[in-house]
């Protein structure tokens, strides 16, 4: 509670400094808007529904993409982990394309699939896919090796193996790199969607300034915290502490 | 009483010989005054000259079991003692086809089994238990993979849980249970598949003398209530006497059956029965010879003086 109390205060000082720069007006609205300003935005965003279709647009996008990439990247890093001749070949090449930030993947996907969801799919895939395969690969190789011997020891062999011992095994090992593999594509999504024109939130940020609206701006710049921080805090964070529990890791 | 307790050479390629023609059922073979009563049916486990090696770091290979020869009838308590790093664990890993020989072969009920099987469940020293499923979906998790129907499965779940006393834990999770506890687990996990042979490392090694007396007690019911064939793997050598039928003895490095021993007392037996010890001593001081080696290996010859 105390450390409520103290980000309590912290963020009551901060909106305070804000109200009074803006009062000073030292800079016009449209370079520093007033809190009040932000927050007329955020209220007439969602009252004319446009807020509500561009987060269900964006998060649309992020289910498929995520979704897509989660499955790759299982299958990408098994295979990885489980070859020494794919480790020492593709999982080199996937370790230096990680330094590649996955916007860079935009101008090829627009020549590859056009103005369409499919790149921007694209993008988010590759914006994920690498977080999700080398913590599926780390994950695997740090599975204690009992847990496939006993499965296969008491018959379970091919796909069942793989989905009732080695997946839940690892679980513990890859959930932190599902997490990051989220935030890199919520990243992806945004820059993505800021860049070609297709509804969703990086598209409203990219209205605002067209329309010089610095409120609007700042209110969906708010908008996307939010919501990255409440899946990562809400979802992950659970889900997290959920194995960790039911694993033994961490007391109940 | 040491007459009870009689020696054994490892079995020579005369004997498998025997039983080999024993399979043919030629009438007039069951008067062949072999060791034991069942010799002409096929033995339920036959290792057939199991060799294995490793290559080292420094590039030299390691010969860790040399043509292991030997026979589990049906329903035996073979027990296998020997120092650390005889590779007595790796031969059940072998039997269990979780590891393959360098030469040779294992033999379930005459054929040669090259990979992991139900019909025999190997109970791992570190037990391996599922910590994301509960006791009784672990319990339950060789016989999904069976595909045995759903309601079947649950009522043998419930069966085995109270044959091992666990019934009320059927929904807790591993690491909510003691030691003890888990090893029982392990065994019903074990068990519920509906092994013929069930293949034990070092089961009780870990747990403190009160819980493994108790699990000595319940193993020892479990076995003859079920009746399997159990290998059961200890360098514990009253254990090994107060459990088995009958017991190898390995030689160190490499791993060799330097010597069996029948183990004819009455049953139930006990850890602290005078004929246990004796028997155990007997056992012991061939033993000691190969600890030695052992320890000569780790610790140099000053170790030991």
């Amino acid at each position: 509670m105390k450390r409520f109390g103290r980000q309590a205060i912290f963020y009551g000082v901060l909106i305070a400094v804000w109200v009074l720069l803006a009062e000073l007006k030292v800079w016009p609205p449209y370079v520093f808007p007033t809190p009040q300003g932000v927050f007329q935005a955020l209220r007439a965003g969602f009252a004319d529904h446009s807020f509500w279709i561009a987060i269900s647009v964006s998060m649309k996008r992020m289910l498929l993409g995520y979704t897509l990439s989660v499955i790759l990247g299982m299958i990408l890093g098994l295979g990885v982990a489980s070859n020494k001749f794919l480790e020492e070949t593709v999982g080199g090449l996937l370790v230096s394309l990680q330094s590649l930030p996955s916007i860079c993947w935009l101008p090829l996907a627009v020549l590859w699939f056009g103005l369409s969801e499919k790149a921007i799919l694209f993008v988010v895939v590759m914006g994920s896919l690498l977080s999700v395969t080398i913590a599926m690969e780390t994950g695997r190789q740090q599975m204690p090796k009992i847990y496939g011997m006993a499965g296969r020891n008491l018959g379970a062999r091919g796909f069942p193996l793989f989905w009732h011992v080695l997946l839940p095994a690892s679980l513990p090992y890859i959930v932190s790199g599902l997490k990051q593999g989220w935030a890199f594509a919520w990243r992806s999504l945004i820059s993505g969607e800021m860049i070609f024109v297709s509804l969703g939130l990086g598209q409203l940020l990219m209205m605002g300034r067209d329309l010089n609206d610095m409120s609007q701006v700042i209110a969906v710049m708010i908008l996307i915290v939010a919501i990255g921080y409440i899946v990562d805090g809400l979802v992950f964070k659970t889900v997290e502490r959920r194995i960790q529990r039911k694993w033994g890791l961490a007391p109940a | 009483m040491t007459a009870n307790l009689a020696a054994q050479p490892s079995l020579s390629p005369d004997h498998r010989g025997t039983s080999r023609v024993g399979r043919t059922k030629t009438a007039g073979l069951s008067v062949l005054p072999i060791r034991r009563a069942e010799v002409n049916s096929i033995p339920k486990v036959a290792l057939d000259g199991i060799s294995l090696s490793y290559n080292t770091n420094d590039g030299s290979k390691l010969l860790a079991l040399d043509d292991i020869q030997l026979e589990v009838k049906a329903g035996e308590f073979l027990c296998i003692v020997g120092p650390s790093g005889c590779g007595k664990s790796t031969l059940l890993h072998l039997i269990a086809g979780l590891q393959k020989a360098t030469s040779g072969h294992v033999r379930m009920d005459g054929k040669v089994v090259d990979s992991p099987g139900t019909d025999r469940i190997l109970i791992f020293q570190e037990l391996g238990l599922f910590p994301w499923l509960t006791v009784g979906e672990n319990v339950e998790f060789g016989m999904k993979m069976k595909g045995v129907p759903k309601s079947d499965r649950q009522e043998k779940t419930a069966y085995y849980l109270r044959l091992v006393h666990l019934s009320q834990f059927k929904d807790s999770y591993t690491h909510q249970l003691s030691g003890g506890m888990r090893q029982r687990v392990a065994l019903a996990r074990a068990l519920a598949t509906e092994p013929d042979v069930l293949l034990m490392d070092e089961p009780f090694a870990a747990l403190d003398a009160q819980t493994r007396d108790l699990l000595h007690d319940e193993l020892e019911r479990i076995w003859a209530e079920t009746g399997r064939t159990i290998i059961f793997v200890t360098h514990n050598v009253r254990e090994a006497v107060r459990l088995g039928d009958r017991v190898a003895l390995f030689t160190f490095r490499p791993g060799r059956i330097k010597r069996e021993f029948s183990i004819d007392l009455p049953r139930p037996r006990h850890l602290e029965d005078i004929t246990v010890a004796k028997n155990a001593r007997e056992i012991l001081d061939e033993l000691r010879e190969e600890i030695n080696k052992s320890l000569e290996e780790q610790y140099g010859y000053e170790a030991i003086r």
